[in-house]
């Protein structure tokens, strides 16, 4: 997460104020309140400079392909390579109809009698990488895999890839879908990746996979014909619905992308009144007025009922 | 209760375990809520690297369900409760959590705060919250959940938590190099943080402190110990000792710990066993790495110190002879001029009660203290006073 890696901003505030807060240093004096500014979407203030941890690149990394005869296979795979202890860098899932359109135009060399396709990718030196990517196969072959394909050289790891890091303008390029980013517990994995592509039948839509299955961040892309509107609206309600359903289960709205203006009706499904005002008395110690970016994030008919500024004298001890 | 003490402006001080209740201001007379009764784990899934408990779960409780899966809590929270006179391995996870006090693996896995996926708690208005949850990503909302961590019970009393957890590594192994002064020491350490070997602890024990040690080898040298931890597969930790060693060639021959004298040496360090409780005051200082051995350089011209770098050098523990100031004035001025912020970790109350025990804050970020604390404590009932004074 991008948050565990920022150490300090400069910021300016609605007041005009500039501010620093935290700097080069791995813990913050007085509160947090950069774990309140990170991922705020530009409520509370505007960031001119940040200051970030870095790390040293890893000497290699490289992928391993890995197909299934079912959604239900692959998502057991991820669950057990977690549970090993191995902790890839990426792991990432693409159902089906992801994958045809994806090999259609990046010509990876994808198979395509899978259901159900794992890129895991690995890093460490070139022994490490070795070793981990042979547990993984290992692990892999207690779910039938009908593909595996390590990659051996860097041409190889960048094929790999190149289907899915094109996925996304792939689909687009035979119609434009609406993508949502709601985040699972691994375990209900199966169970949710069912679910969604009944919603979509249910709305007359198709839908193709392709996420962060290491964290359960899932991106199904709803495909419709914005031209039709009545097929717009029924890609809305079937992605509501789905984001409805990623709570159900125990997982949130966004893992990635933020609330923004689209998503701002559907925090109530998260989170009660309550957690709603705490949040909103966060915003308003920043900006008193509303006036950042007031219409994100928070249920319009929630801010208009939102309390005044807190008054920052109280009895003292 | 806390509704109660709201409506009456009455203080409640918030207890865990009680294993901290000696660090930070102290808190006049007032009522206390304790998270005690709330135990126990509510959710552990292992292959999702996830676990809930309650509050007042015991951190030894947590850490044995882990272990028993062969999992951990990555950022191996430090107890400071041996070195300011509690017992040790008596916190509570909430406390872990509400303190962020992180320890040597910190600059590896990050902190506890980077672990922590969710809260449920109650604000100073008595009223029941959570934020975030128990998936790995989230940015549904502000992140109030790491936004609590380090409030030292100022804001809410959290009544659950969910955090992320990781496996143990396979194996560990210690580098150890004796007898560096300090600045050289710290260079070293960065210079290895450096390295593609994934270092997951960078300390440095001046001499005093290291015969403190309780490794037979190490604390009868009468040198000081700077060390470095690899944890991975057993081959890959081979491995990357080799290149490490290399590496730091110049900075003379390495000793090294096997995996079982790694384990007792980092838990030590984790207890803070090198800085017994004592009548000394301790003081913990964030700093940039690089100037860490200037900034203990410039506080040893005020007053005696000896220190225990840890993130290598990000984190300095410093113990000085007790005075009724706590030498509050010339360790700041020195943590300003070299950049950082140090927090009085151990002192008599007397002098907790008149210095200022937190890094005194900018009038900016004062306000927005103030305002963050009226947001979630509008009567100020909370731990008043803990971490600075009328808040």
């Amino acid at each position: 997460m991008t948050t565990n890696n920022v150490l300090g901003v400069r910021m300016v505030l609605i007041d005009g104020e500039i501010v620093d807060i935290g700097g080069p240093y791995l813990d913050a004096e007085g509160y947090d309140f950069l774990a309140l500014i990170v991922g705020s979407e530009g409520q509370s203030g505007i960031i001119t400079e940040a200051t970030v941890r870095i790390l040293p690149k890893s000497e290699s990394a490289r992928p391993i392909l890995l197909g299934f005869g079912s959604s239900a296979a692959a998502s057991s795979c991820v669950a057990a390579i977690i549970a090993s202890g191995i902790i890839p860098v990426a792991i990432e899932f693409m159902d089906k109809p992801a994958i045809a359109v994806a090999e259609a135009y990046a010509k990876a060399g994808y198979p395509l009698d899978v259901e159900a396709l794992l890129i895991v990718e690995v890093e460490g030196s070139p022994e490490e990488v070795n070793r981990l990517l042979a547990d993984i196969v290992e692990i892999s072959k207690g779910f039938q895999p009908k593909v595996i394909e390590a990659s051996t050289s860097p041409e190889h790891s960048a094929r790999i890839w190149k289907g899915r890091k094109a996925a996304f303008g792939a689909i687009g390029r035979i119609s434009d879908y609406y993508c949502m980013d709601g985040t699972i517990p691994l375990s209900k994995m199966q169970e949710v990746l069912a679910k969604i592509s009944q919603i979509c039948a249910g709305h007359g839509l198709k839908v193709a996979n392709v996420f962060h299955a290491g964290d359960g961040n899932l991106h199904p892309l709803i495909l419709y014909n914005a031209n039709n509107e009545d097929e717009a609206r029924r890609a809305e309600l079937a992605g509501a619905e789905i984001l409805k359903l990623c709570v159900s289960v125990g997982g949130c709205l966004t893992g990635e992308h933020g609330v923004g203006i689209e998503k701002r009706d559907l925090m109530g499904v998260q989170f009660t009144p309550a957690d709603l005002a705490v949040q909103m008395r966060i915003k308003s110690v920043f900006d008193p007025q509303w006036l950042l970016n007031a219409g994100k994030v928070f249920p319009l008919e929630a801010v208009e009922m939102k309390e005044a500024p807190p008054e920052s004298t109280h009895r003292a001890a | 209760m806390v509704a109660g003490c709201a409506e009456k402006g009455i203080p409640i001080e918030i207890v865990g375990s009680g294993s901290k209740r000696a660090v930070g201001r102290p808190i006049g007379n007032a009522m206390t809520i304790t998270t005690a009764s709330l135990r126990g784990v509510t959710l552990y899934e292992p292959s999702e690297l996830v676990m809930s408990a309650r509050a007042g779960t015991p951190l030894t409780a947590i850490e044995a369900e882990l272990a028993a899966r062969g999992q951990m809590l990555a950022f191996e929270p430090i107890d400071i409760g041996p070195a300011t006179g509690a017992a040790h391995g008596t916190q509570t996870i909430g406390a872990v959590f509400a303190t962020n006090l992180s320890g040597a693996r910190r600059i590896h896995s990050g902190a506890a705060r980077d672990h922590l996926l969710g809260v449920k708690g109650v604000n100073g208005r008595a009223e029941l919250f959570q934020s975030g949850g128990r998936v790995m990503k989230n940015v549904t909302g502000y992140d109030v959940a790491r936004g609590l961590s380090g409030s030292w019970g100022t804001l809410a009393v959290l009544t659950e938590v969910t955090f992320k957890v990781v496996p143990w590594p396979e194996t560990a192994a210690t580098v150890v190099y004796l007898n560096l002064p300090d600045n050289l020491a710290v260079e070293l350490l960065c210079a290895a943080m450096a390295q593609p070997v994934e270092v997951s602890g960078a300390v440095h024990l001046q001499a005093p402190l290291a015969a403190r040690l309780s490794h037979p080898g190490l604390k009868t040298m009468g040198k000081s110990v700077t060390a470095l931890r690899l944890e991975n597969f057993s081959g890959a930790v081979t491995a990357r000792k080799q290149k490490l060693k290399e590496a730091l060639r110049v900075y003379g021959k390495a000793l090294e710990l096997d995996h079982r004298e790694t384990l007792e040496f980092w838990s030590e360090l984790r207890r803070l066993s090198v800085l017994p409780h004592r009548q000394t005051l301790l003081w913990r200082i964030s700093t940039k790495p690089t100037m860490a051995a200037k900034l203990v350089q410039a506080i040893k011209r005020y007053m005696p110190a000896e220190a225990f770098y840890d993130w290598a050098g990000g984190l300095v523990w410093l113990e000085v002879p007790a005075t009724a100031d706590a030498g509050t004035a010339e360790i700041r001025r020195a943590a300003a001029i070299h950049g950082g912020h140090a927090t009085l970790i151990r002192a008599e109350r007397s002098v907790r009660a008149s210095v200022e025990v937190f890094q005194p804050l900018s009038p900016a970020i004062e306000r927005l203290t103030r305002g963050l604390k009226a947001a979630f404590d509008p009567a100020g009932i909370l731990n008043p006073g803990r971490m600075y004074a009328n808040l």
